[in-house]
């Protein structure tokens, strides 16, 4: 940005009349500020509040050291880590071998990609039902399907040890649709003389695959990473669907934390949770995409 | 590849597929046209006696036709959200493409801070109150704009950067004032990229869950997604009914689906390709 006093000040007239009105951006200006910006900004304050949205009492740093200290509040900072972490790889990792697989010479190949990507417009709690229902100990499909080939399926839903890997198994089913996609845009885009060129020189399938897809296909891997782990970290819909944080507090994520402490009436703390929520989101995906990008240019 | 082998390898494919993706929607279907008794039990078995139209009539009728304010709400709310996202989304990523000044770097600084940072849902809970828009529909319309535009802004950017320059110019020299250069040059150019959002905008409001369920409580205030609470309670959950109500709200999306599929993986893979 130049400094601004050496652009002369621009008369009211040409403001108005431009071709191109810096005014455009005025309305869509005040709606994020007010509905967005502006909340954001005042839970830093009403985060080191008690609050009962009348008044506030600034208590300090109490609403935190709360939430670091209950081990219940700090589960869900991890299990929001957790969650991200696993359902980003897994789609990382599912939807690279999807893309490959529906962009190879196969039958039908339209409506394996159509199958793959409509969960993604599907209702979430709906999915959420619907596979709290499949993943029953007893009576669910999955369990006795898996008991006709001999194997005893797990309490998924129940078990605090599956609990929230379950849920992430069910939002890397609804959600590697929008992974698959990305990667066939990303491995489209690569130019086929690349191949052809490898085949010549004796290249096997798995060598094309290491060599020319996985590093070309880098900014599709770039964009998965980054968008669903920005979806992982603030899940709550899911979770909320399926377990409501149970068994106990096993699968609370911050965002199921916020509602429940806003549920309880404790405003201030639910807060913080969002402020911790905020700077956890930001302080990995803000250098994650930098160093992301930085890569994209040495290439 | 050998044809035999590549009949082999899509036939697993579509039958591994149909298990893991079409399984949970048969599961759906079935339930749906149980009776509450058979439906309890939660079993993937084909009905004994089909109930289709008793439990459709029964969900459109439960707590004095909720499921039909809810889809009238939805819908309402749906529309006028994407349409000022369209409009306003679209009026600032053509400035912002065009006319580099001293704001771009803080809007492009805000489309990101959009993009990334989860709302503060508490403050914006006691902002509504303050300026009298909790528990209304167009508050939660703001609000709907407010947490899109930042998505809307940046697939608008993309594409008036394919637009020549030329054009502009051309409407500049017979006299085309801002209005009439972006509503009847610009806009109408835009097309692809408005049903882009149009679509994908659509499918995310009316499937969203959380922000009504904080912003927009109360049973006349009631979306389609929040219709699933009317069913579920701890003991005693009438299953049949549920997911008669899952089925119905997972038409409009599968409609928008058969028609605009192309649309709606052109806006979301956006950006894939160049990073």
């Amino acid at each position: 940005m130049k400094s601004i006093e050496a652009t002369p000040r621009i008369p009211f007239k040409r403001w108005m009349t431009s071709s191109y009105p810096v005014w455009f951006y005025l309305p869509a200006g005040v709606i994020f500020f007010v509905f967005f910006l502006f909340p954001t900004i005042a839970s830093l304050f009403f985060s080191l509040t008690r609050w009962t949205l009348f008044d506030a009492v600034f208590i300090g740093l109490d609403n935190y050291s709360q939430f670091f200290k209950e081990p219940f509040l700090f589960q869900g900072l991890r299990n929001s880590l957790i969650y991200g972490v696993v359902t980003s790889g897994m789609k990382v990792v599912l939807g690279m071998m999807l893309g490959v697989f529906l962009t190879s010479q196969i039958v039908a190949r339209d409506y394996l990609r159509s199958v793959v990507f409509f969960p993604v417009l599907v209702s979430t709690v709906g999915v959420g039902i619907t596979f709290t229902a499949l993943m029953h100990p007893t009576q669910g499909f999955i369990n006795e399907t898996l008991e006709l080939l001999g194997v005893k399926g797990p309490a998924w839903l129940t078990d605090p040890r599956f609990a929230l890997l379950s849920v992430a198994l069910v939002d890397v089913w609804k959600g590697v649709g929008l992974a698959t996609v990305i990667y066939i845009a990303g491995i489209n885009a690569i130019p086929i003389e690349y191949y052809e060129a490898s085949e010549i020189d004796g290249a096997s399938s798995f060598q094309q695959f290491w060599n020319i897809t996985l590093p070309l296909a880098r900014p599709a891997t770039f964009t998965v990473i980054i968008l669903s782990l920005i979806g992982g970290l603030r899940s709550f819909d899911l979770i909320w669907s399926m377990t409501r944080g149970g068994p106990g507090f096993t699968t609370d994520v911050i965002a199921s934390v916020i509602y429940k402490q806003y549920q309880a009436g404790f405003y201030g703390l639910s807060t913080a949770g969002n402020v911790v929520l905020i700077v956890l989101v930001a302080a990995i995906i803000v250098p994650l995409s930098a160093f992301l990008n930085k890569r994209e240019v040495e290439l | 590849m050998s044809a035999a082998r590549r009949y082999l390898i899509s036939g697993s494919a579509i039958l591994l597929s149909s298990v893991v993706f079409l399984v949970p929607f048969t599961f759906i279907l079935l339930m749906a046209l149980k009776d509450r008794k058979e439906a309890s039990l939660r079993s993937f078995t084909l009905p004994t006696t089909y109930h289709f139209w008793d439990n459709l009539v029964e969900v459109i009728q439960t707590r004095n036709y909720m499921l039909l304010t809810a889809f009238l709400n939805s819908v309402i709310l749906t529309v006028t959200s994407v349409t000022l996202l369209v409009i306003l989304g679209a009026m600032a990523g053509f400035v912002l493409q065009r006319h580099p000044s001293k704001w771009t770097g803080l809007v492009n600084f805000f489309v990101l801070a959009g993009l990334i940072i989860p709302p503060a849902v508490v403050p914006t809970i006691w902002l509504l109150q303050g300026i009298k828009m909790f528990k209304t529909m167009h508050g939660m319309i703001f609000i709907e704009v407010a947490y899109g535009l930042s998505f809307s802004v940046l697939l608008f950017r993309a594409f008036v950067a394919t637009i020549p320059r030329e054009l502009d110019e051309a409407a500049i020299m017979d006299g085309a004032g801002p209005f009439r250069l972006f509503f009847e040059i610009i806009l109408p150019l835009l097309k692809p990229v408005v049903s882009t959002v149009i679509v994908v905008q659509s499918v995310a409001i009316f499937n969203d869950f959380t922000n009504p369920l904080y912003y927009l409580p109360g049973n006349k205030n009631v979306t389609v997604q929040l219709t699933l609470y009317n069913f579920q309670s701890q003991f005693d959950t009438s299953y049949n009914l549920l997911f008669m109500n899952i089925l119905l709200i997972t038409i409009p999306p599968l409609v928008i689906f058969l028609f605009f599929n192309r649309q709606i993986v052109a806006g979301l893979t956006a950006g894939a390709v160049k990073g």
